[in-house]
This record gives C-alpha cells, structure tokens and sequence, in this order.
C-alpha cells in the first residue's frame, strides 16, 4: 500500500495507534527490565507472560519486520509508514517486542577472531569443500548470545591464496556436533559474548549464502548495517537519571539553580551540545537523504559520534555520583546507581565494537576526506 | 626540594616495587576478589609489617631521621602499580599524620609506636555525602561531663570495614559547612553505638558506611583541641591527596606500561599496532603527561617533608594531575587493548575501576583545580 499524500498517513497513523492502544498489554509499555528481554529461539522464555502476547501480536502483523515483504513475513509498510509506526510505538513508550525477526529462530554472529578484529578480512576459520559438504574448522571470538542462539551466521576462509576475495558466507546450526561455545565475562560482570571453537563442523553445501569466495561484500553490508542502526538508535542503556540531574542531587545548586561545581557545570554543558549536534546531524542526513541528497559515509561519522556521546554521558554520570557511582553490588548503594556504574563500564566497548572509533576515523580520513595511506 | 632519592630511600623504593610485583599482583587482588574477601587481607598486612612499611614516616626515637613521606610514597606508587588493598595510605600516612600534626604527647607515645609496627589500622570517616567536602560535617559530638557522645553517619569509609580504630571527624560547633567546629575523636570500630555497613565496592577494594549511634567517648578520645579540628584535618587531607597522588602515578605508569607492552606485540593488517601513527600519537602524549605527574607528585611529597608554606597549593596540582592522568590512561588501556581491554580475564578494566575510587577520593581533580585556583586568588 503505498501513500502518496499526507493525509493518508494520517489516516494509516490513526489506524496504528488505534491498533496499538487495544493490543499493546499495560505492562509492556513500563521500561523494559535486563531480564524480560525477549530474545525468542527454540529455547524462547518469556519471564513476564505479556511479552509473549505482546510478540505474538506484533508477530502476527509482520510489525516486528516492517518493512519487509509480507511473502517473506514482515509488515510490507513503505518507509514513511515504518516511521510513522515507530514514532507510535515511541508515544505509548512500548517496549521493542524482540530482538530478532519473528522469533523463531535466535541468530548469533560469528565475525570476529582471536587474530582478527579490526582486521577482519584477515580472518582464519577454514572452510572445506569435501565434495558433499564443508568443513570447518577454527574459533571466533565476541559470539553474541553463542551459548543460546540456534543458527550462526559466519564468515570462513574458503581460499587462502587471496585475503578478501578468499572468504565465503555461511549460516549453520548450533547444534552441529563440533560446535562449542564458552561464555567471555565481560568488565561490566555480564556474560552475553562467547568464544566459539569449530572442529570438524560439518555444513550442508547448500547453507553457503551467495557466491563462493563472495562472502566479503555481504558482510560488508550487514556491517554498514550494524553502524547504522547502531548510529540511529544509539547505544542505549539510559533510563537513569540524567548527569545533571545527578549532579544536581548530589552536589547541590545555588539559589539561582546553578550547579555548584563549576568545572563539571561546563563540561555537562560541552556534553549536552554535543549530543545535541549529534541529534541534528542525524536529523539532517535524514531530511536530506529523502530528498534524495547524497550524504555517503554518514555511517562512520555517526558511529564515531555516537560511541564519543555514550561515553561521555557514562564518565559525566559517575563523575556527578561521587561515591555512589562506585559500587558493584549489594547494599549501600541505590539500586539504579548501580546499574548506572555497570553500563558505565559497559559503555567503554562502544568504541570497539562493531568497528573501533580508530577504524571509523580511518575510513573518514580515507574514504571521505581522500587522505593517502601511510607509505 | 629535591627530585632525587636519597640512597635510603631509592633502597626502600627497589624492595616496595619488588614487594608489590611479586606479592601483590593484580592476580592476588583478583583472586581476594573471587573469594569475597572485598580488600580484607591480613597476611598481606602481617608482610606489610614485617617489612616496616607501617613505620615509615615514624622516628625510632624523638628526632631520628626517617623516609619521611618521600619514602612512604615510594610504596604507595608500587602498590598502585598492582592495584593492591592494602591499610598503609589510612593507616601509615593519614593516622600517623594526625597524630604527629595535632596528637598530645601521651596520644603519640601510646600510638605511634603501634601504628610503626603494624599493630593497630585505622580508617578516617569524614565524608558524609558523595562528594568530597570536608567542612560539609554534620555527624555531631555532644559534650556528656566527661566527655562526648557522638551521633551521625559516614559514606563510603575506605577500610573501615577492617580498620581496628576510627578518626571520626565531628561537630562540636556550628553548622555543616563551617570550618570553625569541628574535632578528630578516636572512636574503635567495635565501640557501642557503632554500626560499620560493608560495602562491595567496583575496584574490590571495599569500604564502609559508618554510622554512630550515642556513641560515649572520653575527654582523651579528642586528637588536638576541640573545634579547631580543621587545622589539624586540612593538613592531614592534603598529604592524604598527595599519598593517593603517589598511588595514582603507580596505577597509571603500569596501565601505560602495559598498554605500551600490547602495541609492541598485537597485530593487525600485517603490522603491529604501534605501528600505526594515530596510537603512537596518544601513546607519545601519555607519556608526557605521566612524565608531568610525576614531577608533581614528587615536588608534593618532598614539600610535606620539607614543611614548605605551598604545600597545599602542591597537593591540589599532584591530586588533579594524577587524576586527569590516570583517567585518560585507564581509558587508553582498556581502548587500545579493543575486545580483550573489555574482558575481565584482562587487567585494563580493572585499573580503570580503580582509578575512578582514586579519582574521587580526597577531592576530584575538578575540587583540586577548584582550590588550586582559590589558593591563587581567582
Ligand atoms: C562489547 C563488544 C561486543 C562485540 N560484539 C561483536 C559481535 O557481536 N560480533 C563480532 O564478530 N565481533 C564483536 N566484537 C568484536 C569487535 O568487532 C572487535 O573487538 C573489534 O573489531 C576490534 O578488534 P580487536 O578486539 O581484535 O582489536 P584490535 O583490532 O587488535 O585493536 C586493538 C587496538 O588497535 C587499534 N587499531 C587497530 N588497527 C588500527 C589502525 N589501522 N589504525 C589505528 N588504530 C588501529 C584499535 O582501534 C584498538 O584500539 C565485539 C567487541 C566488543 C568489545
């Protein structure tokens, strides 16, 4: 269904919020709690009963996809319309009903390696023709969710004579008898990432995705992917107070409302306009990208962007608690204080994962600006 | 003032560091962590006290030489370099500090020998809100005859959940905020009234929150005279920054040392990572600044000893380089270090959570830059 005036969006966004009000349970629509996430999988859990009929619903209207094709089980919306439904689940302040697609199948991704992060292309896992099948062989390292996804996505080095053209794209069960996945604690204390080791992984020719050896240009993809949905969303982890707020608290303010410490009071104010500039840098790539205005590596700049305002608001947070901001667990501390320290330690992988800031510069510098690589 | 050792102290210096690398790696502290020991450690305090460190800045006998805080900041750098917990900075410098500065002579002669030789720890309980601010005081001691009573509460105490002995920093006078008013009492960690919170704190090292409950001292519990307590605090506090800025330097060249150790041995593109000019830039500026701090520290421990009139103004600039330092480079280590900086199998993280209780303990570099601004008139 395609909308060619304003008024119709209207109208799909009365439909939407007409839909949301009767189908969205009360309870999904409170902040979302680390252990209610529903990640969905064969081994599926829903702590709170209502994330279930809350994904179920959403599920069924292909809303958890919105804009894919309704063949392949999303919502068929245009863009305008996915933004409109995104901008009502964001009234109603609902909670995202999964983390993946339908929820039948829990995904992880098998990219990085011991010896291979900011070089990815340089990766080792082999992957054998054996006539009617693959082999494989080799370890991956920051395996999200390893030790409960049902399928990986991975990348593996079919050809080893050449670097980027000698790595293919391939999907395989967990269950696979040579698979074994050990969890990574994290600073932070979680868990979520594994080290995942492959001996002898047989893999039916047929899981192998596109072209042999052409496994490069589709991970390049989904990870331009990753930034930017990394870039538009952020990196999260708020729902605590703000640092001013804090700081406020927790310091104290002069009778015209000033904050008493000086020095913090201006590097707060440094933080809010960068994330404020941040915000209308995002605005207006997207304003100008719809009017069909060439904008070209934005991913990049907003990743970088993104992880600098993250980490900052995290290092400003615990600044503005003091020693409230210093516990790990237990008594004596406030409950979301807390959390707050953990997602501050938490915080500090923004600028390594999914590429390090140090890589994105780099691609500015090279891509963007056409600076001449070092000799 | 000097930048040179003296051969005694260069001496003490060599067997701390040695003490601290063999003994108290960042192994033996993750290891009391596993074990939920949360910074308790009393085969590393009977060590410490054979070793003398107890004793540092205490004479033999009236008058005798000794390391001085020169010395004593030699250990605090070595056990900054491992991050280890131990009592030395609340007990060989900040309460042998009080009792040298305002204790009578019958306080000295009882504690100071016992302090030198390991026998007693102490913990200074002065904070009262998050945030460092030493006249903010409102637990309060009431005269009772004889002698006080006491009530109020203290946060985040660093080792009071182990010390034996309390310096509780009161209010005899006025109101929360005043530096006219206050008073040092001696209170035991097991006296009536006294309720000690452990805290599990995020560098492992613990602490307490105090509170005091009509908590009865005597007249000889006071440590100098009452209400005057602030001559007495302000300058135990700054050798007590400058005994942190000591550690802070220790923490920060280990991190540096380390991160340096992963550039000349990672690779990736072909090439080792300190290949690449962008980390050699950040890992050049470092230096520089560990280079700055250390003259800092130095000239601020040297000046206590010396008994120089800027010694507060020395302080400030030790307490709020280091922490700039060890902030920036406690971030650079986990940053360089990418994926594995983040795991806590790594030791990066581990110095970064250190160094934000080091931070804000004793004033934040941000309280500092404020003083040291205060101190120059603007
Ligand atoms: C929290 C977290 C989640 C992650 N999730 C995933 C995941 O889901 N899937 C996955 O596959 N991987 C994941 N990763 C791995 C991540 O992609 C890598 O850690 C990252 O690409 C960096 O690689 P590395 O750890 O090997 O560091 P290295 O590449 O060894 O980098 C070490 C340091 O050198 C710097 N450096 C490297 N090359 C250059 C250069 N050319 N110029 C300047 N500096 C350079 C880096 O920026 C970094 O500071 C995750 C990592 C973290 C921390």
């Amino acid at each position: 269904m395609a909308y060619d005036n304003a008024e119709q969006l209207e109208e799909f966004r009365l439909e939407t919020r007409k839909w949301l009000e009767a189908n969205c349970p009360p309870s999904m629509r409170t902040p979302m709690v680390d252990d209610e996430v529903v990640w969905g999988g064969r081994n599926a859990t829903f702590k709170n009963p209502d994330s279930k009929v809350w994904l179920d619903r959403m599920a069924e209207k292909g809303w958890t996809a919105p804009e894919w094709p309704k063949e392949y089980g999303g919502g068929g919306l245009t863009r305008a319309e996915a933004r409109v439904l995104e901008q009502e689940l964001r009234r109603i302040k609902a909670r995202a009903p999964l983390f993946s697609f339908k929820g039948k199948t829990r995904w992880c991704q098998g990219y990085s390696e011991p010896g291979a992060g900011s070089d990815l292309a340089g990766l080792q896992t082999r992957c054998e023709d054996k006539g009617d099948h693959y082999l494989i062989n080799g370890q991956k390292v920051w395996t999200s969710y390893a030790d409960k996804a049902d399928w990986i996505f991975c990348l593996v080095r079919t050809d080893t004579s050449t670097k980027h053209e000698g790595i293919s794209f391939i999907l395989f069960d967990m269950k696979s008898p040579g698979v074994e996945a050990r969890p990574i604690q994290l600073i932070s204390g979680e868990s979520p990432f594994c080290e995942t080791f492959f001996t002898d992984v047989k893999v039916p020719k047929d899981q192998l995705v596109g072209r042999l050896n052409g496994g490069w240009e589709i991970a390049k993809r989904l990870l331009q992917f990753e930034r930017s949905s990394i870039s538009s969303s952020g990196f999260g982890g708020t729902g605590s107070l703000s640092p001013e707020e804090y700081a406020k608290q927790l310091i104290g303010t002069d009778e015209s409302g000033r904050l008493l410490d000086g020095d913090l009071r201006g590097r707060l104010a440094d933080h809010r306009m960068y994330a404020k500039a941040f915000a209308l840098t995002v605005q207006r790539q997207t304003e100008q990208a719809k009017a069909g205005q060439a904008v070209g590596h934005t991913a990049s700049i907003l990743k970088y962007g993104a992880a600098k305002m993250n980490q900052d608001r995290h290092e400003l947070l615990i600044e503005a608690l003091g020693t409230e901001g210093l516990g790990w667990a237990g008594e004596g501390f406030d409950k979301g204080a807390l959390r707050v320290t953990r997602q501050w330690l938490r915080s500090k992988g923004n600028s390594i994962e999914g590429g390090t800031s140090e890589i994105n510069l780099n691609v500015i510098a090279k891509r963007v600006l056409g600076l001449k690589e070092h000799q | 003032m000097s930048f040179v050792l003296t051969e005694d102290q260069e001496m003490l210096r060599e067997t701390a560091m040695a003490f601290a690398r063999d003994e108290l790696s960042v192994n033996h502290l993750r290891a009391l962590r596993d074990a939920g020991a949360n910074g308790k450690d009393a085969k590393t305090r009977q060590k410490l006290a054979e070793l003398g460190f107890f004793g540092v800045i205490i004479p033999d006998e009236p008058g005798a030489e000794t390391f001085g805080l020169t010395g004593l900041g030699q250990i605090l750098e070595a056990q900054g370099r491992t991050l280890a917990a131990t009592p030395l900075l609340q007990t060989a410098l900040i309460a042998a500090s009080a009792f040298q500065l305002g204790g009578s002579p019958a306080q000295q002669a009882e504690w100071l020998p016992k302090i030198a030789a390991g026998e007693v720890t102490f913990a200074l309980a002065l904070d009262e809100s998050a945030h460092f601010s030493p006249y903010s005081v409102s637990t309060e001691a009431e005269r009772n005859g004889q002698g006080y009573t006491i009530n109020g509460m203290k946060k985040y105490v660093p080792d009071a959940h182990h010390a034996d002995t309390l310096i509780v920093v009161a209010r005899t006078f006025g109101d929360s905020g005043d530096r006219h008013g206050l008073s040092l009492f001696l209170v035991p960690a097991n006296a009536k009234g006294v309720t000690i919170s452990e805290l599990k704190t995020v560098d492992s090292h613990g602490a307490a929150h105090v509170t005091f409950d009509d908590v009865v001292v005597s007249e000889g519990a006071l440590i100098g005279p009452a209400d005057q307590g602030a001559d007495i605090l302000d300058p135990v506090l700054d050798r007590a920054a400058i005994g942190m800025a000591a550690e802070m330097l220790g923490s920060a060249q280990a991190a540096f040392d380390m991160t340096l150790e992963y550039l000349n041995n990672r690779k990736q593109f072909g090439q080792l990572i300190g290949s690449f000019q962008a980390l050699q830039h950040r890992a050049a500026k470092m230096f520089v600044e560990l280079e700055m701090t250390r003259s800092c520290v130095a000239a601020a421990l040297s000046a206590a000893d010396e008994g120089k009139a800027d010694l507060a103004e020395l302080a400030s600039l030790a307490k709020a380089k280091a922490g700039e330092l060890v902030h920036l480079v406690s971030n650079e280590c986990v940053q360089m270090h990418g994926g594995i900086g983040m795991t806590d199998a790594a030791e990066p993280g581990f110095y970064m959570k250190r160094a934000r209780v080091q931070e804000a303990l004793y004033g934040s570099a941000s309280w500092h830059r404020d003083r040291y601004a205060r101190l120059a008139g603007f």
